[in-house]
């Protein structure tokens, strides 16, 4: 997994609740088998009309967003499915970091598991930074994972909370499974005492 | 005094280290084709087996065609998903249900089918509608494919303990008014990230007396109020279920299985860190007028004007939604036209549902303008709904009756809407584009779907004129 450590780049905001993993990588590209070239697809409905032409309105086809790598969103952003695609998508298209005032629970998990960093954020400091984006031409935040700080070129500077683990995770670019197996020894142990009513399916 | 969730999280820590996440052991492992091809790559690449393939097993739901089961599948990229799924579990040995076999159907219908889905259980799939499995109180989630892959390689999961939610819904469900209204409203009331960050408990007397299929519709819909998992106290309900079920123990192990099971339940003065309490006979039939399953009213009611929600975001929202929806604010739900009627998905596609909505479709013929689907959660279900007489009612009232699948809950195989078009669905998602893109979804129970199917628009089931 790409480690995270500092990243400086482009912030672009789309601003509305409960943008559900439906809209961020819709269903009918579900069906691929491989984990790359999602990016392609990212907010597909939105970003394209019925014919594949990029639909001009939508935010991420105007000029002055085009490359952006940081994302804010409104809260409870990645609701809904379960579906890994979404964050393979968002960092596929170039995002290296979203920032809201919460996620999706299994999106947030997701998304750190494929080496995009999320940022919880008060709503209050979100608008602040979506009204920034707005009224400044390539706007840009620097996100430093090391001390946890975001901060821009115009005296704004704010200190986030994170979980260490997820941190740690990002900064070495660990992945979950590695961790687990330290702990053979553990595991062989629980399954000794698995009660045996419960089922097994061979 | 622990709490239900406290007692199962308790019981399945392999590994606590301080500052980290926990270890803890995965019981029963569910696959299917669309979250688990990248994750057996990530197998293959690091020379990994399944740990544990007794504890896995795999079903195809989410492509699969519904309409002739065995014919070839004409998408390209569903046809390999489907063929590459056979493909690995036959190469790491994990038993799976083929199309069309007998226990084959959607995930969350066939495991608690044949008697997988048990009490005191951890249970994970690469599908948010994991929480479904709740209902036998067993600790049940969805989790992404890197997650999937590491159950596979470990049959762990990293995870840190969620918060504690009590939900008690206290007196009786009003004539007509089903599991799904009672989930409905209370996404309604607390929002789509009202439980975020939790596990909920639901309780009280209105669960209770809720069969095994309705509870499974409750947990089910728990992930579109954000929570981890819902749970559901086993009980005598529970235990007659899954009694004599396949995979059920038997005997000695039966009677040791109850002992423990019957443990399963929050202790008196359990500290949960919220609790919502809600009276049952206020609840009226629900329809989601909007393009999240909180956005939902009484059947009877208007539908609400912007200017009523809490904030400008808010505000923003409603008014996106109206107008992705159609819709105008203060027009009465029942006033409006569908094109569309389905029955069928993970939350509302068990026998107990058909059985609700072929009640109300007796006798009567689909409205014209209105094209009309069943498709039975599994094959299991098909064939019992074709014995109890229930598949003959809804084709001779026009609907068509399909194979079991996931079908139009995500419009992934054939299924979907064209844009405009609007739909009564039992199913658990209002998305834009859930149904298709620009479809137009309106969720609400069995019963009202099958009327609305009939009436060519929503009516309050509870006037309903039963043809008996």
């Amino acid at each position: 997994m790409q480690k995270f450590i500092k990243h400086k780049g482009k912030a672009v905001a789309i601003f509305q609740p409960n943008i559900d993993t439906d809209q961020i990588l819709p269903k009918q590209f579900l069906k691929r088998i491989d984990k790359t070239g999602f990016g392609n697809f990212l907010f597909y409905d939105w970003r394209f009309d019925e014919n594949g032409n990029p639909n001009p309105e939508f935010i991420l086809n105007q000029e002055r967003y085009k490359d952006a790598s940081i994302l804010i969103a409104g809260k409870n952003f990645g609701s809904g499915s379960s579906r890994e695609h979404a964050p393979w998508a968002l960092f596929d298209y170039g995002f290296r970091a979203i920032l809201a005032p919460s996620f999706g629970e299994i999106f947030y998990n997701n998304s750190f598991n494929v080496g995009l960093l999320l940022v919880t954020l008060p709503e209050g400091i979100i608008k602040t930074l979506v009204e920034k984006t707005e009224t400044l031409e390539h706007y840009e935040l620097e996100i430093d994972l090391q001390t946890k700080q975001i901060s821009d070129d115009f005296g704004f500077n704010e200190s986030f909370e994170i979980d260490e683990f997820k941190r740690e995770k990002l900064l070495k670019g660990l992945d979950d499974i590695s961790f687990i197996l330290q702990f053979q020894d553990q595991i062989s142990e629980y399954e000794s005492k698995r009660p045996l009513w419960m089922p097994k399916v061979l | 005094m622990r709490t239900l969730y406290d007692k199962i999280w308790d019981s399945h820590v392999v590994y606590q280290e301080e500052g980290k996440p926990t270890i803890i052991y995965i019981d029963l492992h569910l696959i299917h084709e669309v979250t688990t091809p990248q994750a057996f790559d990530g197998l293959r690449k690091s020379n990994r087996k399944v740990r544990r393939p007794d504890l896995t097993i795999g079903t195809m739901d989410h492509s699969v065609p519904t309409k002739n089961i065995f014919s070839p599948i004409k998408d390209y990229f569903a046809d390999l998903q489907i063929k590459t799924f056979r493909k690995n579990c036959e190469e790491f040995g994990v038993k799976f249900f083929d199309i069309g076999t007998e226990n084959q159907g959607i995930v969350h219908v066939f495991a608690p089918e044949i008697g997988l889905t048990q009490p005191g259980m951890t249970i994970v799939c690469g599908d948010s509608h994991t929480s479904t499995h709740g209902a036998f109180g067993a600790l049940a989630f969805g989790i992404g494919t890197s997650e999937v892959e590491q159950v596979l390689a470990t049959q762990c999961l990293l995870q840190k303990k969620s918060k504690n939610l009590l939900i008690k819904i206290s007196g009786k469900l009003g004539f007509g008014i089903t599991a799904k209204d009672l989930i409905l409203y209370i996404i309604g009331r607390i929002g789509t990230d009202g439980a975020n960050g939790y596990v909920i408990e639901y309780a009280g007397d209105a669960i209770k007396n809720l069969s095994m299929e309705g509870r499974m519709t409750v947990c089910n819909m728990s992930i579109e109020a954000g929570a981890r998992a819902g749970l559901i106290a086993p009980d005598e309900v529970t235990f007659d279920y899954l009694k004599d079920k396949p995979f059920a123990p038997k005997g000695e192990l039966w009677e040791k299985a109850i002992d423990y099971w019957q443990t399963l339940k929050s202790d008196d003065d359990s500290a949960f860190d919220k609790i919502f309490e809600l009276e049952a006979d206020k609840i009226e039939p629900q329809v989601t007028w909007g393009t999240t399953p909180a956005m939902v009213i009484s059947v009877n009611d208007e539908i609400p004007d912007p200017s009523t929600a809490k904030n400008e975001l808010e505000q923003q929202a409603f008014q996106r939604a109206l107008e992705y929806m159609g819709l105008e604010p203060a027009r009465k739900i029942t006033e409006i036209s569908i094109n569309y009627a389905f029955i069928g998905s993970c939350t509302n596609a068990r026998i107990e549902d058909l059985r609700e909505a072929a009640k109300v479709v007796k006798g009567y013929k689909v409205h014209p303008k209105v094209k009309a689907i069943v498709v039975p959660g599994s094959e299991t279900v098909k064939r019992q709904a074709e014995s109890e007489g229930l598949a003959k009612i809804f084709t001779e009232a026009g609907f068509e009756w399909r194979h079991s699948g996931c079908s139009m809950c995500i419009a992934m195989n054939d299924d979907y809407l064209q844009p405009g078009e609007r739909c009564a669905s039992t199913s658990n998602r209002n998305f834009e584009g859930r149904q298709g893109r620009g479809s137009r979804t309106h969720l609400a129970s069995p019963a009202m779907v099958a009327a609305a199917a009939i009436a060519g628009h929503f009516v309050d089931i509870r006037n309903w004129k039963f043809k008996d």
